[in-house]
């Protein structure tokens, strides 16, 4: 196994509390910043790093914290997004549940770079259980001094608190999370201005996920140059993927970046091949919202290179032969999957999230819902097929805020790729029981 | 809810309101709203009817209409009533790969009721929800607080006769079962 | 000050203008259409993506295209910035998405929509539109709600572009009307069907841009191309009392805020000169007033009715016969 930076202690019993965090170096970072940093040379280190965003879109974090505006006598606010609805993932929730203190850790030494006084960890309400666990670590972390007036003795305070959510995926859009965090719709705002100029209750505001806030943690510990050397090229550090679907081993592992998505696959040390032996047939690489590959394009790019998971390689060949790396929301389908079926779960779930307020977004969605519904019934039309894929295009880019995109990308990709698929659904209706149509599409047996 | 039954916070509550409230800078106490109405959902029967709203709306001094926007746009806010175990279940993907709807399927049949609907007797409503972020220890079901994963119909099965057998309602607010790490 | 080309047009704008208003200033048919910004509204605008454009160099300083359509009216002008709405086909084609978008949960009930020959989505749709739809599902429906006294909401034909909420926010105290559910769902509501008393609620109705919200007491009265539309105003304690009578003979059917070329309200008007001042006798007439909007009501059809029956009357004066459509003075390319 490659190297662990976030995931090192989470099998140790009673990680989860102060004592043992502690014991195993917790709270080191805070320590280092507080008494040999300042603000300014820690946001540097975050720059030299090259940690980019963990919550899907794979911003640079350094260059996020550099934006934010500081004009004087205003608040400065830092909120953690730890509203995780992407289906696929659910790293943030396993890291939250085992290692809180990791987060706080990181949320205390980011404001400190940030100068934000205040810090909220906006969780989402499904998670109310790990909101608990939350608050406990950061009772805890007031009860030991790193919380509160005068951090050792220094001149920096603060104060974090958890903020719940109450079920709306498009709350982890970050302007949607701010308007939901000041009691309001989650409807996303529309920007400019942005959040680094006014974002929480008008004031500078950074919004990062919960896995970059905690990557701070070993970057400041260990420097961002040496962080820098983990990864590959401008994909450093470690990576926590959710892997979920027909694999024998699902779960979340940390990665180095830049390990083969075969050895990801197929080896016992993460996902451990596919379920029963069975055929690989497509994966959805970083969350639902990203192009799903068939198994061809997905273990090699059309180059006939080895993919990667990194940024760049499964970025390789634009959406055309690649996907993104998105939040690492690793969904794998064996040969027995209805691609169809799956994008209408998707789509479902678009439709269900859309916030409403943009015309494309709020009617386009659940429009594509519907001729997906027909088609899996059985009343599809190839026209339809094409139907779908002119909506999507008619959504994407035209919506105020990235859901959209989300929508649009996962129906062009499975059309893309899967287009005979749709074309059997609709030219065999009388065959449709979710999986046969595979099967018979690929002279295969059931199992 | 019976119609007279005044409603009020426990002392209580309204207690945890307050300390909510004093969260948030001077005048951005409208950012209470969320949590409080998670409060108030738990305190008065799992359901936030019109005059939750507008008593939460009366503690934020905001316009009733304000916390009715807010409480219909997120889906964990039921406005209308449910029963006692609310059985969500997650339909998106990974679950669904892994088998959520004979999850559902098998729910229906055991308690007789369509997918929305609230058993007779108030104890039991099915809902399909989307993504919970479970998607590794699929199928899954969240009831209150808890989640259930890794589900099989045995499974299910238990889980029915012990929540049956308490006949307490499970509410996202506590969180009762530690979870083993 | 900022320079801009739009469609090859430039004019310089004062900082902070957003592209929209700079091609209002320069005017004519290259100015975006729009459905949710109004621009004596704060914070409307972005929501119905109608006035999307193709920003085709950033500014002087970064002359990059923009990625992706901008919405006008939430887009401030850079100087050197060349922006593209009918000289770009790919972007009149995502309008058109966008106008599909918006049609195809709208029930096109025109036929019996007060809001029919001077409602923005119907110009849109004759715009942009298509003859047939592509969708051929149930449309949404809602039941039809009275909020107060004077003002019906048929949400069915709303396209939801927060203008009424934004009115009720900005003129009126104490909001009891907002937007209620999520997605496909969202509603614009009451709460809890409360009615909405406030002396400028009225003004909702003159900013809808659809039949959604209509007048009570002019619903079902008359088409609006038959009514003449005559500028007249009145001492008022609550507003400008400065308004828009609609005439049918010497019946006053509905009386409006006046508007502008884009359809926007001039001057907000209370309850009491829209909804109670309906006799010609409560009004000191400025004259007819010609409406120049982009829509079917600028046909100003009760212009040509009117000379249609002048004509009528002096073929008879004349003593000769009734003259065919399309005859002499008949003809309608004459009058």
């Amino acid at each position: 196994m490659g190297k662990k930076l976030l995931l090192e202690h989470d099998h140790v019993p009673g990680i989860n509390s102060y004592s043992v965090y502690r014991e195993k170096g917790g709270y080191a970072s805070v320590e280092k910043a507080l008494k040999t940093m300042t603000p300014e040379s820690l946001v540097e280190e975050v720059k030299k790093s090259g940690l980019r965003g963990r919550g899907g879109a794979g911003f640079p974090t350094g260059l996020k914290w550099s934006f934010l505006a500081k004009p004087p006598g205003v608040e400065r606010y830092l909120v953690c997004n730890a509203d995780e609805s992407e289906p696929g993932t659910f790293k943030d929730r396993y890291l939250m549940e085992r290692i809180p203190h990791l987060l706080v850790e990181g949320m205390i030494t980011s404001s400190f770079a940030l100068g934000a006084k205040s810090s909220y960890i906006y969780i989402r309400g499904e998670y109310f259980y790990v909101a608990k666990i939350l608050e406990k670590a950061i009772e805890e972390a007031y009860a030991n001094g790193w919380l509160g007036k005068n951090i050792l003795g220094t001149d920096f305070s603060h104060d974090c608190y958890v903020q719940i959510g109450a079920g709306a995926y498009i709350c982890g859009e970050e302007t949607a999370l701010l308007e939901s965090l000041e009691g309001k719709r989650g409807n996303p705002r529309i920007k400019p201005p942005f959040p680094a100029v006014a974002g929480l209750w008008g004031c500078p505001t950074v919004v990062n996920n919960v896995e970059t806030i905690a990557a701070v943690v070993p970057i400041v510990n260990q420097g961002g140059e040496a962080y820098a050397q983990i990864g590959i090229g401008k994909s450093t550090g470690t990576k926590l993927i959710s892997a979920s679907g027909h694999i024998n081993k699902p779960g979340v592992y940390e990665l180095e970046l830049g390990l083969p998505v075969e050895e990801f696959i197929y080896s016992e040390a993460y996902c451990g091949g596919i379920r029963g032996g069975r055929k690989l047939k497509a994966v959805v690489a970083g969350g639902s919202s990203v192009p799903i590959l068939p198994a061809e394009l997905i273990l090699k790019t059309a180059k006939g290179e080895p993919r990667l998971m990194s940024y760049e390689s499964l970025g390789d060949g634009g959406f055309i032969t690649g996907t993104m790396l998105g939040s690492g929301g690793f969904i794998v389908m064996d040969d027995t999957t209805s691609i169809v079926k799956n994008l209408y779960t998707f789509s479902r779930f678009y439709h269900h999230e859309s916030c409403g307020q943009c015309s494309p977004c709020r009617e386009g969605t659940g429009w594509m819902e519907k001729i997906l519904h027909k088609i899996l019934d059985g009343h599809g039309t190839l026209a339809d097929v094409d139907l779908l894929w002119d909506i999507q295009s008619k959504i994407e880019g035209k919506t105020i805020c990235p859901l959209g995109e989300a929508a649009a990308w996962p129906v062009a990709a499975a059309i893309r790729h899967f287009r005979s698929e749709f074309e059997d659904y609709v030219k065999n209706p009388g065959n449709i029981q979710d999986v046969k149509h595979y099967y018979r599409l690929n002279n295969l047996q059931p199992a | 809810m019976a119609a007279n039954k005044k409603i009020e916070f426990s002392e209580e509550t309204l207690a945890l309101c307050h300390k909510l409230i004093k969260r948030y800078p001077e005048g951005k106490h409208k950012s209470a709203l969320i949590p409080i109405l998670h409060l108030a959902q738990a305190e008065f029967d799992g359901w936030l009817s019109p005059e939750v709203m507008e008593y939460v709306a009366s503690i934020l001094k905001i316009q009733a209409i304000e916390a009715f926007e807010v409480a219909s746009f997120y889906s964990m806010f039921n406005l209308k009533p449910v029963g006692k175990c609310h059985l969500e279940i997650c339909r998106t993907s990974s679950c669904w790969l892994m088998g959520a709807e004979d999850v559902v399927r098998h729910l229906e049949k055991r308690l007789g009721i369509k997918e929305g609907e609230t058993t007779p007797d108030g104890m039991f409503t099915i809902k399909t929800v989307e993504c919970l972020g479970s998607c590794g220890t699929a199928p899954m079901m969240q009831v209150g607080a808890d989640y259930y994963e890794n589900l099989t119909l045995e499974k299910v099965d238990q889980l029915l006769d012990r929540m049956k057998a308490s006949g307490k309602r499970k509410s996202y607010t506590d969180v009762a079962e530690t979870r083993p790490l | 000050m900022p320079k801009v080309t739009i469609d090859g047009h430039t004019i310089e704008v004062p900082e902070g203008t957003t592209i929209l208003n700079a091609a209002r200033m320069i005017g004519g048919e290259i100015v975006p259409p729009a459905m949710c910004y109004y621009s004596k509204l704060k914070t409307s605008g972005g929501y119905c993506r109608t006035c999307i454009v193709e920003v085709s160099k950033g500014s002087e300083k970064d002359p990059r295209p923009m990625p992706k359509p901008v919405a006008s009216c939430r887009t401030t002008v850079m100087d050197g910035m060349e922006v593209k709405n009918l000289t770009s086909p790919a972007l009149l084609e995502a309008r058109a998405g966008v106008v599909e978008f918006l049609l195809i949960n709208h029930p096109l009930d025109c036929p019996i929509c007060d809001q029919a020959g001077e409602c923005h989505l119907q110009d849109l749709g004759y715009e942009h539109g298509k003859a047939k739809t592509r969708y051929e599902f149930p449309r949404r429906t809602f039941e039809k709600i009275d909020i107060g006294n004077y003002i019906k909401l048929h949400m069915t034909r709303c396209i939801l572009c927060y203008r009424c909420v934004k009115v009720a926010e900005q003129l009126t105290d104490g909001r009891v009307h907002g937007v209620i559910n999520r997605g496909e769902v969202s509603e614009i509501s009451t709460y809890i069907q409360n009615a909405i008393k406030n002396d400028f609620s009225g003004n909702m109705i003159d900013v809808c841009p659809v039949g959604a919200l209509t007048d009570k007491t002019f619903r079902f009265k008359s088409r609006v191309w038959f009514t003449k539309p005559v500028d007249a105003h009145r001492d008022c304690k609550k507003c400008s009392g400065k308004v828009r009578l609609w005439e049918k003979g010497e019946e006053v059917l509905r009386v409006t805020a006046r508007k502008d070329t884009y359809g926007e309200v001039v001057d907000w008007i209370c309850n009491d000169c829209r909804f109670e001042k309906k006799k010609i006798g409560d009004w000191i007439i400025e004259g007819p007033a010609k409406i120049d909007r982009h829509s079917v009501i600028s046909a100003n059809h009760y212009e040509s009715l009117n000379q249609l029956k002048l004509a009528v009357a002096r073929q008879r004066n004349k003593g000769g016969k009734k003259p065919a459509l399309g005859e002499g003075a008949l003809n309608p390319n004459n009058i």
